[in-house]
C-alpha cells in the first residue's frame, strides 16, 4: 500500500473498516470524508465495542422524561419540573495535561446538560489515581482538583459531591469522570434532531481553532502510550466563554427562537452536526468558510474536527435569524450562519459553496461495524499484590487493642479512605443555594430545589478494586452503594446515570470485565427498579503496564420529600448506635486485604432482594426522623464507618459487636474491618431505634455515642483509640499534599 | 427595590436577589446601564467578572453600571460588595487595600465565623457590635491588604467592619480583615457570602443581618 493508501490507519480505522468506508461511498473517500469517518467511528463516538452491551440495560421507568441517545437523561420530579444528568470521562486528556484536561470534562458535562435548556446545578467527580507514594500521581490529582475547580467555579455551578481513590494500576493513566445535574421545565427540555430543510445551522460560542484535532480517536480510543507527545491534542477551557454561553442558550430557548440545540464535544462539528441530522432524518450542508476561525490558515477537515471547547450548535428558522443572533451580541458571544438543514440525507462539506465532501448521514453516523466481545476470564489475578509493609511493632505481638487500633488508624490514614476535605474545599459547594448538604455532611449531596419546591440528592459511586475481584458482583455493590448513600440522606433513586472506564476491550480480560460488569449493572438497576437514562464508556485506558482496574463508575439522582429531614453523618451524645442490612463482611477485595498484599479474585455473593428491602428501610427511617445519623459501611468496614460517624458528630463512641460476629459467624477482624454491600450504622435516641426494631428492621443495638474514646470489640479483636488521633488520621491527606511539593 | 449588577461572569447575582427579596424587592442591574433610578441600596455580587483573567475586578470597575455605582455612592447611597464585589470596589478605589491570591494560592470554600466590629455602616446597622457570624467564604483572591502605615490608618479611623474571628482567617488576609467600609461607612465590601447565610436549611441566616441593614440605611434617603 501506499502512504495515501494506509493514511486511514495513523486515523485509528482498521482495513475492514476503510473496506466499508469504500463500500458505503461507491468510491475511496477523499481527505476530508477520511478524518470525519475516522472520529465517528472512533470507540468514542461509535462505541463499537460497548453498544451491543448496553442493550442489556434497562432504561424505561415512570419517571423517565429522556431516555440513552439524548445529550443527557431526564427525570420528572413533579410539577413539571425535570432533573437532567449525565456523567462522562475525560480520563486521557486528563493524564496528558491534568489542568486543563479536568477543567475542559467539566465544560464538556456542562454543555451536554444545558444543551437540554437545563440550567446546571451541581457537578460531582469521581477521580482515581495512582498510589500518593508517588510524585505522578500527586501532581496529577493535584492539578485536577485545581483544573475541576477552576472551571466550576468561575463559571458558578457548585461542585457538590464525588470520590478519589488512588490504587497502582491507576498510575499511568488517571480517570476523571464528571457528572453534571441540571435543572428545567420539564416542557421546555429541547432535542438534539435538526428538522425543517432550509433551517439555518448556527454556530455559537468561542472561534474555531486547531486544539483538539483527533482527540476522540488519537487520545480517547487508543491506548495510552508517549501521553507528552499527544498534548497537543488536548484542548483548553475558558469558562467565561462558557458561561456567556450558557446564559445566552438558556435565554435562546427560554424565549422558544431555537428549534434544536446540540453541544460540541467529541469530534466537533462533524460529531454534532452528523447526530443532529441524524437523528432528524434529514441532511446538513456546512460551509468551513464561514466558520469564524482562531487561526487563518486551517483545512477543511481541521475546521470539521476541531474540539475547540466552548461551541454549540443550533437550528434555527430563517424568520428568528435576526432575533437570535441579537442576543448572542447581547451575551458577547459569538453567533455565526454556517450551513442549513436540507432534504438530502446527506451531510455536505463545501468551501466557499464549492462541495468538497459529501456522504449519506446514516453511512458517517450508523454506518460502523458494531463488534462482538470475545472474552475470557483470566486465568489469576491480573493487577500484583503491594509488598506487605513491615511491622510496627518489633516488639513482638502487641495485645489485641493495640493491633486492631493501629489498623483502624492506618485505615482512616489511607488516601482511598481519609476525609477529601482537601479537594472539596477547593471547589464552590455553595453557588446557586440548593446546597442542604456539602460534602461529608452525608453520605449523598442533598440540594433543595427552591425554583421547584423539590429536594434531590446526589452521589456517585465505583470501586475499581472489587470489580477488578469480581466484576459481576463488584458491579452490582457500586450500584447498591450508590442507593445506599442516598438512602442516608434520606432519598429514594430516580435514575442512574453510569460511565464504563475499562482498558482495551479488544483484549480477551477486559472483554470479560466488560461483559460481566455491564450484565452487573443491569441486573443491580432492574431488581432496585431504577432506569439507567444515560452514560458513558471509556476504553483503551490502559498502557504498556496493563489496564486499570476495571471502574463502573454510577451517579444517581433521587429525590426527598422534606429537606428539613435531610439525614447527617454526625452522632450526637448519648445517641444509641445500631448495625442493621443483610451486610455479610468479608476480608476479600478490602481495603485492609490492599494493605496487606492478599488481593485476589473473588467476592462474596450478594442476595439483591434482601439489600433492596434494607435500604428502603433505611430511607423510611431518616425520612421519618426517627435517626439522628445514618452511614453506609463501605470502604475500610464497620469500625471505619463508625469512626466517620464519632469524628463527625465530635464525639466518642463505645460499641461491642460481638452479637454480629455471632450472627454472622466471622471473625472479630473480618467483623471489623469486612467489607461488602448491604450494611448501614445508624444512631439515635434508643426509643427510637427499638421502634424501628420492632418494625421489622433487621436491626442490632451494638452501643452508644459518647465520651472522648473510639471503642469497639468484636470477639477477639478490641479497639480503643482517643477520638482526637482518629480524626487527626482521617484528617491528614490535606497535610500529607503540602508536605511534599508538587513539582 | 433593591439592584443587583449582573456583569458577564457573575456567578452569585440570583443568590443576591433571593437573598435581597428575603427583605425588599429586588432586581438584576444589568452591566451596561448607566442609570441606578431610585434604587434603594446596590449589591455588587461574587462572581468571575468579565473572567477575571486579568486581576479579580480589574475590568468589571469600567463598565457603565460601575459609573453609576460611583455616582450613587458619591450621594451617600448604601453599597454591598460581596466577594468579587469587594475585589471591584477596591480596584474602582471606593475601598481601600487591594485583595491578593490566597496565602494558600488554592481556591478556599469553607464556612467561617466572622466578626462585627462596626455597626454605623450600611451593611451593618441591624448588628450588634461583637455579633459573630457564620457565613461561608469561597474565593481564590481574598487575601486583603493595605501597607503598614496605611493599615494603621484605617485601623485608627475604624474602617474595619468585619474580621475573621481568630483561628478562622482562610487566607492570609492582615489583621484578619474580612471586610471593608468607605469613609461616610455608606459602601461596604467584604469577602464571606452572607448571601449565602440566609437560611438556616442551607446552613446558617446570619448573614440576613447584612441584608436588614441595608434597607434600614436606605430608608432615610428615601424620606
Amino acid at each position: 500500500m501506499t502512504v495515501s493508501e494506509t493514511r486511514h490507519r495513523e486515523l485509528g480505522l482498521t482495513d475492514a473498516e476503510f473496506e466499508r468506508i469504500v463500500t458505503l461511498l461507491g468510491r475511496a473517500p477523499n481527505d476530508v470524508e477520511l478524518a470525519m469517518f475516522s472520529l465517528l467511528w472512533s470507540e468514542h463516538c461509535a462505541y463499537k465495542h460497548s453498544r451491543k452491551l448496553l442493550r442489556r440495560l434497562p432504561t424505561e421507568g415512570a419517571r423517565v422524561l429522556l431516555g440513552p441517545g439524548e445529550n443527557a437523561g431526564a427525570v420528572s420530579i413533579g410539577d413539571g419540573w425535570a432533573v437532567a444528568f449525565k456523567v462522562e470521562s475525560h480520563n486521557h486528556p486528563s493524564a496528558v495535561e491534568p489542568f486543563q484536561g479536568a477543567a475542559t470534562g467539566v465544560g464538556g458535562i456542562l454543555r451536554d446538560v444545558f444543551a437540554l435548556g437545563a440550567r446546571p446545578i451541581a457537578v460531582l467527580d469521581s477521580l482515581r489515581f495512582g498510589e500518593l507514594e508517588s510524585e505522578r500521581s500527586r501532581y496529577l490529582f493535584d492539578r485536577v482538583v485545581a483544573g475541576i475547580g477552576h472551571y466550576g467555579n468561575s463559571i458558578g455551578v457548585p461542585t457538590v459531591g464525588g470520590e478519589v481513590y488512588f490504587e497502582a494500576p491507576y498510575e499511568h493513566n488517571c480517570l476523571v469522570n464528571a457528572m453534571c445535574v441540571g435543572l428545567a421545565r420539564a416542557e421546555a427540555t429541547i432535542r438534539s434532531a435538526a428538522a425543517g430543510p432550509g433551517n439555518a445551522i448556527v454556530l455559537m460560542g468561542a472561534s474555531t481553532g486547531r486544539d483538539g484535532i483527533g482527540g476522540a480517536s488519537v487520545l480517547a480510543s487508543a491506548e495510552l502510550e508517549h501521553g507528552e507527545e499527544k498534548r497537543p491534542s488536548v484542548q483548553i477551557g475558558d469558562p467565561f466563554e462558557e458561561a456567556k454561553l450558557l446564559e445566552c442558550c438558556l435565554e435562546l430557548l427560554d424565549r422558544g427562537l431555537l428549534v434544536a440545540l446540540q453541544d460540541l464535544g467529541a469530534a466537533g462539528l462533524t460529531s454534532s452536526a452528523g447526530e443532529m441530522a441524524s437523528k432528524g432524518g434529514v441532511g446538513i450542508d456546512i460551509d468551513v468558510e464561514r466558520v469564524p476561525l482562531r487561526e487563518a490558515d486551517m483545512e477543511p477537515f481541521e475546521v470539521m474536527v476541531s474540539e475547540s471547547q466552548e461551541r454549540m450548535l443550533a437550528v434555527v428558522e430563517p424568520q428568528r435569524l435576526d432575533e437570535v443572533i441579537a442576543l448572542c451580541e447581547r451575551w458577547e458571544t459569538g453567533a455565526a450562519v454556517i450551513g442549513e438543514v436540507t432534504g438530502s440525507g446527506d451531510f455536505r462539506v463545501l468551501r466557499d459553496g464549492e462541495v468538497i465532501g459529501e456522504m449519506p448521514v446514516g453511512a458517517l453516523v450508523d454506518g460502523c461495524p458494531l463488534y462482538d466481545l470475545a472474552p475470557a476470564e483470566p486465568e489469576s489475578w491480573i493487577y500484583g499484590n503491594r509488598e506487605p509493609e513491615p511491622t510496627t511493632d518489633p516488639g513482638g505481638a502487641g495485645s489485641g487493642a493495640e493491633e486492631a487500633g493501629a489498623t483502624l488508624l492506618a485505615l482512616l490514614a489511607s488516601p482511598s479512605i481519609a476525609s477529601k476535605r482537601w479537594a472539596f474545599e477547593q471547589y464552590d459547594s455553595v453557588v446557586l443555594s440548593h446546597t442542604v448538604r456539602r460534602p461529608e455532611a452525608v453520605d449523598a449531596a442533598v440540594l433543595h430545589l427552591h425554583e421547584a419546591d423539590a429536594t434531590i440528592a446526589v452521589a456517585i459511586d465505583g470501586n475499581g478494586r472489587r470489580v477488578a475481584c469480581e466484576p459481576y458482583a463488584g458491579t452490582i455493590e457500586a450500584v447498591l452503594e450508590c442507593a445506599q448513600n442516598l438512602a442516608c440522606s434520606g432519598a429514594e433513586p430516580l435514575g442512574l446515570t453510569n460511565c464504563l472506564n475499562f482498558g482495551n476491550p479488544e483484549k480477551p480480560h477486559v472483554a470479560w470485565q466488560l461483559d460481566r460488569s455491564t450484565q452487573g449493572l443491569a441486573d443491580a438497576c432492574a431488581a432496585l427498579g431504577v432506569p439507567v437514562v444515560g452514560g458513558n464508556v471509556s476504553l483503551y485506558n490502559e498502557t504498556e503496564e496493563g489496564p486499570i482496574y476495571p471502574t463502573p463508575v454510577v451517579g444517581m439522582v433521587g429525590e426527598l420529600p422534606d429537606p428539613t429531614r435531610a439525614g447527617g453523618l454526625a452522632a450526637g451524645d448519648g445517641d444509641a448506635i445500631a448495625v442493621c442490612g443483610p451486610f455479610s463482611p468479608s476480608l476479600a477485595g478490602s481495603e485492609l486485604a490492599k494493605i496487606r498484599g492478599e488481593l485476589g479474585p473473588g467476592l462474596p455473593s450478594l442476595p439483591i432482594a434482601a439489600l433492596s428491602a434494607a435500604i428502603a428501610l433505611v430511607r423510611d427511617a431518616v425520612r421519618s426522623g426517627l435517626t439522628t445519623a445514618a452511614h453506609d459501611v463501605s470502604d475500610g468496614g464497620l469500625a471505619c464507618a463508625l469512626a466517620e460517624m464519632a469524628i463527625a458528630g465530635e464525639i466518642g463512641l463505645e460499641v461491642d459487636l460481638d452479637p454480629l460476629v455471632e450472627l454472622r459467624g466471622c471473625s472479630g477482624e473480618t467483623c471489623l474491618f469486612g467489607e461488602g454491600a448491604g450494611g448501614f450504622v445508624l444512631a439515635g435516641s434508643r426509643a427510637s431505634l427499638e421502634a424501628l426494631a420492632d418494625a421489622g428492621i433487621d436491626l442490632v443495638l451494638v452501643g452508644a455515642a459518647g465520651g472522648d474514646r473510639i471503642v469497639i470489640s468484636a470477639a477477639e479483636a478490641e479497639i480503643a483509640v482517643a477520638l482526637a488521633d482518629a480524626a487527626r488520621a482521617w484528617r491528614s491527606l490535606g497535610e500529607r499534599l503540602e508536605a511534599v511539593p508538587v513539582p | 427595590m433593591i439592584g443587583v449588577l449582573q456583569f458577564p461572569g457573575s456567578c452569585d447575582e440570583r443568590d443576591a436577589v433571593l437573598a435581597c427579596e428575603r427583605v425588599d424587592e429586588a432586581r438584576l442591574v444589568w452591566h451596561r446601564e448607566a442609570e441606578l433610578g431610585d434604587l434603594a441600596a446596590v449589591v455588587i455580587p461574587g462572581g468571575f467578572s468579565y473572567g477575571d483573567y486579568l486581576r479579580a475586578g480589574a475590568i468589571a470597575r469600567f463598565a457603565p453600571a460601575m459609573e453609576a455605582v460611583r455616582e450613587f455612592a458619591a450621594a451617600g447611597r448604601p453599597v454591598l460588595g460581596i466577594c468579587n464585589g469587594f475585589q471591584v470596589l477596591c480596584e474602582a478605589g471606593l475601598l481601600p487595600g487591594a485583595l491578593l491570591p490566597n496565602a494558600g494560592l488554592r481556591f478556599v470554600c469553607r464556612q467561617v465565623e466572622v466578626e462585627v466590629e462596626r455597626t454605623d455602616t450600611a451593611a451593618t446597622a441591624a448588628c450588634q457590635r461583637g455579633d459573630r457570624l457564620s457565613i461561608p467564604v469561597k474565593h481564590l483572591s481574598g487575601r486583603w491588604f493595605a501597607p503598614p502605615q496605611a493599615l494603621a490608618e484605617l485601623e485608627e479611623s475604624g474602617r474595619i467592619v468585619f474580621r475573621y474571628a481568630a483561628g478562622e482567617n482562610p487566607n492570609g488576609s492582615v489583621a484578619d480583615v474580612a471586610g471593608m467600609a468607605n469613609e461616610r461607612g455608606n459602601v461596604v465590601g467584604l469577602m464571606p457570602h452572607p448571601e449565602h447565610a440566609v437560611d438556616p436549611l442551607t446552613g446558617s441566616a446570619d448573614g440576613l443581618k447584612l441584608f436588614e441593614s441595608l434597607v434600614r440605611s436606605a430608608a432615610p434617603a428615601a424620606v
